[in-house]
């Protein structure tokens, strides 16, 4: 989240689209239903289905599911032809004004430079124009051709209501309605914030999804202001935390990148990553990287990391290409992968194509589960019947499964989705013989530490040598632990100033990522948490709930990332001369010699508006892009492609060109593509989500949750069940083109048939929550049909549009 | 009413027996008519926690068995929301609200277990004997297939046959942790749930 | 201190009158349910099940999101689902959700009709409270009720029903379901404050198109101290068949009228009889059989 769950309240119009928070988030939405009953809000909900969220909305709006980009294309248009922008915002805080590249070009929905052999694209045409000074070029004016306003402008004026209408199936008239709604925001005394999850990621054009929702509320300047923003709902209670973290195949912690095999250098490496301005007297914040990855390094290897070994540069895998998920298990299911750990994570529930997935899990050498729960991945070889019909005998895996403590039973920080680490405390023991994961993974580390100190083995360096401060060495405490994440100084720190004077002392917790250094006196294990545990202590643990400015800004409660503060890009609330835009919900202003407010600036606190830095200080440019250069994958503009199982198996806004039907820089694998199924035989278009009333394939375990929603269901529109003869209550099979599953029917008005492009469509709704252990009544896994492919960018599967037929059993 | 059979005659009258009839026999009720049920968190513990389930991490407050006394071993035996905190201000959601079932769900995993190869069930082991075999299971596979180079000589250190899925769920100390360990081993086969 | 007072003003099936000398003075309790701020999470339902200690089976679903099917003895709150396409609105579709459960009338038919003495009793904050050590699992409760809400335990053969977490009041804290609703759909306290509370919900509907938005609080039993707040005030049986104008069922009239004589004639016999048998033979067990018939009867009783 941009802001923060009780900011929401401060929203003048929510829009609620690729998520569904009443349903996955129902604490988080009464500060919707609160804005609502307080502030005369209104909210919109764009859902195939009519939701629990949908329920209370002032406006629904159906939309074939995958078609989000159509529809922000489409509102993206309205606003730029109707003139509803914040103007003074569009032009000084977003890149509209910069001048591209003239050989970049958009053509049939392929953008310049696609390589279609390797389905990606050289994206060198994808830039700014960079001027004789280093700089990119600019027309303030924004009269420019190529200037990135008249660019998105030309590019989004083929998304007309009629096109929406078409690819979509929203009726035209609620567009119109919608779309008049959301451009009531570009005044800057209103605001509307966008709330998204899953809805949105879990798709093949996911990432784009989400930017084509960030770049409406840029034009209407709805970003870095209270009761704005885009708000992700994250789904686990701590998602945001180990993302954070960095426990991704290719990532570090604190948004650091790993190396790749052709950064050998060190400093090239860096130089990478410390990005300089691309405008004058620009922030740029990500050039204080190397102060950041030395303080991880020595947070990591300790006195092993030197200047002279380049901070224990080569002790980091370098990476050749992404292992994500999908990426593992395909290899797992070619037999490449011999060794897994699952802690806490149920892959065989929660990844795509079931079977696929219990054919990599049976290739194994060795699964090691580390759970609360009997998971279904730590039986993947027991035969459940119909819902796991597998062979014990046959499946050759040894797994060793582990008791792990829940929640109750420990003490520990948490991140939630508006950023706020917040500690909790220990309540009980676990049951039986149960441990923490903490626990787990030092004694893991000890013996294997212990195996190479006395056996050696392949480079052992990095093992041995791990900075292991813990006072009981397999028992490290949360409180040592989030001391190192936030970090300290390993030495003097003196004012280079002043060096008479001592900012900290050696040993002493610092304040803040601005202490960092990049000379081996500071340690710092997560850049972002630095703080979090401070020289006064453990700010994770504050419970002040006060609200001194009546916004529902709490700083002292707990600590969030960055810096305590609770609305990103804060700056962008104020105009150039340091007002702010809605005096009524100032979030902080200039007072002459200083940034002040209800939230921690996000920019420097000595900074005259009158210099000209911009609102977006870890972006080379100073302001947002709507143009996104070269860190997409698949284009600089969101644009609409078909789900990889397209019920119309061609794309209407680019009918003549094949290549650009999906995603065209999406990775799929070849046994994955054959695997798809076509609109000829699997003509409904299916879409998976949670219900309110569990929680993934946890709550299937818990007697509670089991009595308020106790069997699998899928649920078909009246229209569809008529069709199939389908009665409420009567048992459907639901099968793609890699399985199926059987479950009860749920017959609903909420599900209407939409007309896309002249032929009719019916969505099936797939609710997650079943599987084969449990207290709940025994289901089949949901992603038994799911396709295995993902976003181009995030790689998360295809879990929200795809094809299926229904039956009558 | 109107057709009241016999056995509703019975079933009304005699039910009476109890109460009324004998209070017309000239007993009153001696029943302590004005009790309601005991409050029953009125000694219990008190402990503040984060709702594990999504990301809007409510507050809830947990109430144990006893006051901390050495002899008394906590149990948890109801969760309700913290009023005292921004978000949730006390509410739950039906997750939230039911989380003592998860505490106590009969899906509670007590023992380490191992499950050998083609066999159809699990047997009990030891910690002791589950953690020697994860790691030699780990070392060996390790020291077999690390990659220090790639085919052009570069260094790489990797090690790509073994991986691993972090939880979500759990703390930032145990994620931080697990990332520490994971790096240092030179995995990258390495994600968590946000991947999905 | 009206509100964690629990003063009894009326006990079932007893003369003898209760003490009298405390009266609530700064009003009596109320949960109001805004039906248009409901989400249908059933946070309500979870939250009464743990506060209550009461486990329903885990059922099965029949085609819909209601679960439990129906109110039980272990299910005292539940919520149901009704789709209502609005023809107002160009039939724009409503999902209508109610928390149903027991309304603690002020003239609560299920105390009128309850033959056990103190079974029922009511408080004067407002609470309706059954004490089970008393009650005889007669079902009378069950005709008593415009609502049919209690329900008679397969267990013990007792009836039970929402309590509005009298315990909790007791100490001064507000039930169970009002604290646990996240969208605040739920809210607690003094009659007259959840009166005004839902003016400025109506008020809201109403700059939203829902005209006839409004409380309800029906009349017919006195007023209830559960109300809801309603988009479509005029038709609440849209919401699962609220009724429009409950009254207390001509049943108990009779019982309290005609036949009572009757029937204490037939107590004073019966508990003679009774005591003899008990004395003699010990606990009268029932047969499953029994069971069924009885239950057949209460249901007769009710839809009478």
């Amino acid at each position: 989240m941009t802001n923060h769950w009780v900011d929401i309240r401060n929203a003048d119009l929510v829009l609620i689209m690729g998520g569904n928070a009443a349903e996955a988030h129902p604490c988080g939405f009464k500060w919707v239903t609160e804005a609502k009953a307080h502030n005369k809000a209104r909210l919109i909900v764009v859902d195939p289905r009519f939701t629990r969220s949908a329920s209370v909305a002032d406006v629904y709006a159906p939309i074939r599911a995958g078609t989000d980009i159509a529809f922000l294309g489409g509102v993206i248009n309205y606003l730029l032809a109707n003139d509803r922008i914040q103007r003074d915002y569009v032009t000084h805080y977003t890149d509209a004004s910069f001048i591209v590249r003239e050989d970049f070009a958009f053509h049939d929905g392929l953008f310049s430079g696609y390589d279609a052999e390797n389905r990606s694209y050289d994206k060198a045409s994808w830039e700014y124009e960079i001027g004789d000074d280093g700089f990119a070029r600019i027309d303030p004016s924004l009269q420019h051709p190529r200037c990135v306003l008249n660019l998105m402008k030309q590019h989004y004026s083929r998304y007309t209501p009629e096109m929406v209408e078409r690819v979509c199936g929203t009726p035209k008239e609620r567009f119109q309605q919608i779309c008049e709604m959301i451009g009531s925001t570009a005044g800057p005394r209103r605001a509307m914030t966008i709330m998204y999850a899953l809805g949105w990621t879990q798709h093949s054009i996911g990432s784009q999804m989400i930017r084509c929702a960030a770049m409406v509320q840029l034009l209407l300047g709805n970003i870095g202001v209270s009761g704005g923003g885009m708000n992700a709902l994250r789904g686990h209670s701590n998602i945001q935390g180990l993302t954070d973290l960095g426990l991704l195949s290719n990532s570090l912690p604190g948004y650091i990148t790993l190396p790749f095999d052709r950064e050998q250098d060190y400093n090239e490496y860096v130089a990478v990553r410390a990005q300089q301005p691309l405008r004058p007297n620009q922030v740029s914040y990500w050039q204080n990287f190397p102060s950041f990855f030395v303080s991880l390094q020595k947070a990591w290897w300790g006195d092993a990391a030197t200047a002279g070994n380049r901070w224990a540069y080569d002790y980091l895998p370098k990476i050749d290409r992404l292992y994500d998920m999908l990426q593992v298990f395909d290899l797992m299911a070619q037999g490449k992968m011999n060794g897994y750990l699952a802690q806490g994570f149920n892959p065989l529930a929660a990844a795509p194509n079931k079977a696929k997935m219990s054919a990599a899990l049976s290739k194994l050498k060795f699964l090691v589960i580390m759970d609360p729960l009997v998971t279904e991945t730590s039986e993947f070889w027991r035969n459940y019947g119909v819902h796991n019909d597998v062979d014990p005998s046959k499946i050759q895996t040894e797994v060793i499964r582990l008791p792990v403590t829940c929640f109750a039973e420990e003490d520990g920080a948490l991140v939630n989705s508006g950023r706020w680490l917040q500690w909790h405390w220990k309540g009980a023991d676990g049951p039986g013989e149960a441990r923490t994961d903490i626990e787990i993974m030092a004694e893991l580390f000890t013996r294997l530490r212990q195996l190479y100190q006395t056996e050696g083995g392949a480079f052992p360096d990095p093992i041995v040598n791990l900075a292991w401060p813990y006072v009981y060495a397999n028992r490290p405490t949360p409180e040592e632990l989030a001391k190192e994440y936030s970090g300290r100084a390993l030495a003097d720190l003196v004012d280079p100033k002043d060096k008479t004077n001592v900012l900290r002392k050696r040993g002493e917790q610092l304040a803040g990522f601005g202490e960092l250094r990049d000379d081996g006196t500071t340690a710092s294990g997560c850049w972002i948490f630095c703080g979090a545990w401070g020289p006064t202590g453990n700010l994770m643990a504050r419970r002040d709930n006060s609200d001194p400015t009546g916004i529902g800004q709490t700083l002292q409660w707990a600590w969030s990332w960055p810096a305590n503060r609770r609305v990103l890009y804060n700056r962008a609330s104020c105009d150039t001369n340091g007002k702010p835009f809605n005096p009524e919900r100032p979030l902080i202003q200039w007072n002459g010699k200083q940034w002040i407010g209800a939230d921690t600036p996000d920019y420097r606190v000595g900074d005259d508006p009158a210099a000209g830095v911009g609102p977006f200080i870890m972006n080379q440019e100073g302001v947002a892009r709507f143009f996104a250069r070269g860190n997409m994958t698949e284009g600089p503009f969101p644009e609409h492609y078909e789900p990889f199982e397209s019920p119309l198996g061609y794309n209407p806004l680019s009918r003549n060109e094949p290549r650009a039907v999906s995603n065209p820089a999406a990775r799929i694998f070849k046994s994955d593509r054959d695997a798809l199924g076509s609109a000829a035989q699997f003509p409904h278009v299916a879409t998976t989500y949670r219900l309110t009333e569990h929680f993934h394939y946890w709550t299937k375990h818990v007697r509670i949750n089991a009595i308020t929603q106790p069997e699998q269901f899928v649920e078909i529109g009246a229209a569809l069940a008529g069709e199939l003869g389908v009665a409420p209550g009567d048992r459907v099979r639901v099968s793609s083109n890699r399985g199926h599953i059987e479950a009860v029917a749920v017959v609903t008005k909420r599900i209407r048939p939409l007309n896309i492009d002249g032929r009719t469509v019916h969505t099936v709704g797939i609710p997650i929550h079943w599987g084969f252990t449990g207290l709940a009544r025994p289901g089949y896994i949901a992603n038994t049909l799911t396709p295995f492919v993902g976003d181009a960018n995030s790689q998360t599967p295809e879990f929200k549009a795809f094809l299926v037929k229904v039956e009558k059993v | 009413m109107s057709d009241m059979t016999r056995r509703q005659f019975l079933a009304i009258t005699g039910g009476g027996l109890a109460g009324s009839s004998l209070a017309l026999l000239g007993f009153s009720p001696g029943v302590a008519l004005a009790e309601v049920r005991q409050f029953k968190l009125a000694r219990a513990t008190e402990t503040r926690n984060t709702c594990p389930y999504c990301s809007v991490a409510c507050g809830v407050l947990m109430y144990s068995l006893g006051d901390k006394a050495k002899n008394a071993t906590p149990s948890i035996f109801h969760i309700e929301g913290d009023p005292d905190h921004p978000v949730n201000r006390g509410t739950l959601c039906p997750k939230g609200a039911g989380l003592i079932d998860f505490i106590h769900s009969p899906s509670r995993l007590k023992y380490p277990e191992y499950r050998a190869p083609g066999s159809d069930r699990w047997q009990r082991v030891s910690w002791d004997e589950a953690m020697e075999r994860i790691a030699r299971l780990m070392k060996q596979d390790r020291d077999a297939n690390f990659i220090a180079k790639n085919a052009e000589g570069q260094t790489v250190n990797r090690w790509l046959t073994t991986g691993m899925l972090a939880a979500s769920a759990s703390s930032n100390e145990a994620g931080y942790i697990t990332h520490k360990v994971v790096r240092s081993l030179g995995i990258l086969a390495f994600d968590n749930q946000a991947r999905v | 201190m009206a509100l964690q007072s629990l003063d009894i003003v009326r006990r079932s099936a007893t003369t003898t009158a209760p003490p009298s000398v405390r009266e609530p003075h700064t009003g009596t309790v109320a949960k109001l349910i805004d039906t248009t701020k409901c989400i249908g999470c059933k946070a309500c339902q979870v939250a009464c099940m743990e506060w209550n200690d009461l486990r329903d089976d885990i059922g099965t679903n029949v085609g819909g999101y209601q679960n439990p099917h129906d109110l039980t003895d272990q299910s005292w709150t539940l919520m149901r689902f009704a789709e209502y396409e609005n023809p107002d609105k160009g039939n724009d579709l409503e999902w209508l959700i109610r928390k149903d459960g027991c309304m603690h009338c002020a003239d609560p038919g299920c105390l009128k009709a309850c033959p056990a003495p103190g079974a029922i009793v009511q408080y004067a904050n407002g609470i309706v409270d059954f004490h089970e050590e008393n009650c005889i699992g007669c079902g009378y409760c069950i005709a008593g009720c415009p609502f049919n809400i209690p329900r008679i335990s397969k267990r013990d053969h007792k009836a039970y029903k929402c309590t509005l977490c009298s315990d909790r009041v007791a100490v001064g804290l507000e039930p169970a379901c009002i604290k646990s609703c996240p969208t605040g759909a739920l809210v607690w306290g003094t009659k007259e404050e959840m009166h005004q509370h839902a003016a400025e919900r109506v008020e809201d509907l109403k700059s939203r198109g829902f005209d006839r938005a409004g409380l309800y609080d029906p009349p017919g039993v006195g007023g209830t101290h559960v109300m809801y707040v309603l988009h479509h005030a005029d038709r609440p049986q849209l919401y699962n068949d609220l009724p429009e104008d409950p009254h207390i069922s001509p049943a108990v009239s009779v019982w309290k009228g005609a036949t009572k004589p009757l029937a204490l004639a037939g107590i004073v016999l019966t508990a003679l009889a009774g005591f003899f048998h008990y004395i003699r033979v010990g606990r009268n067990e029932t047969h499953e059989s029994d069971e069924r018939a009885a239950a057949r009867e209460t249901e007769h009783v009710r839809h009478e």
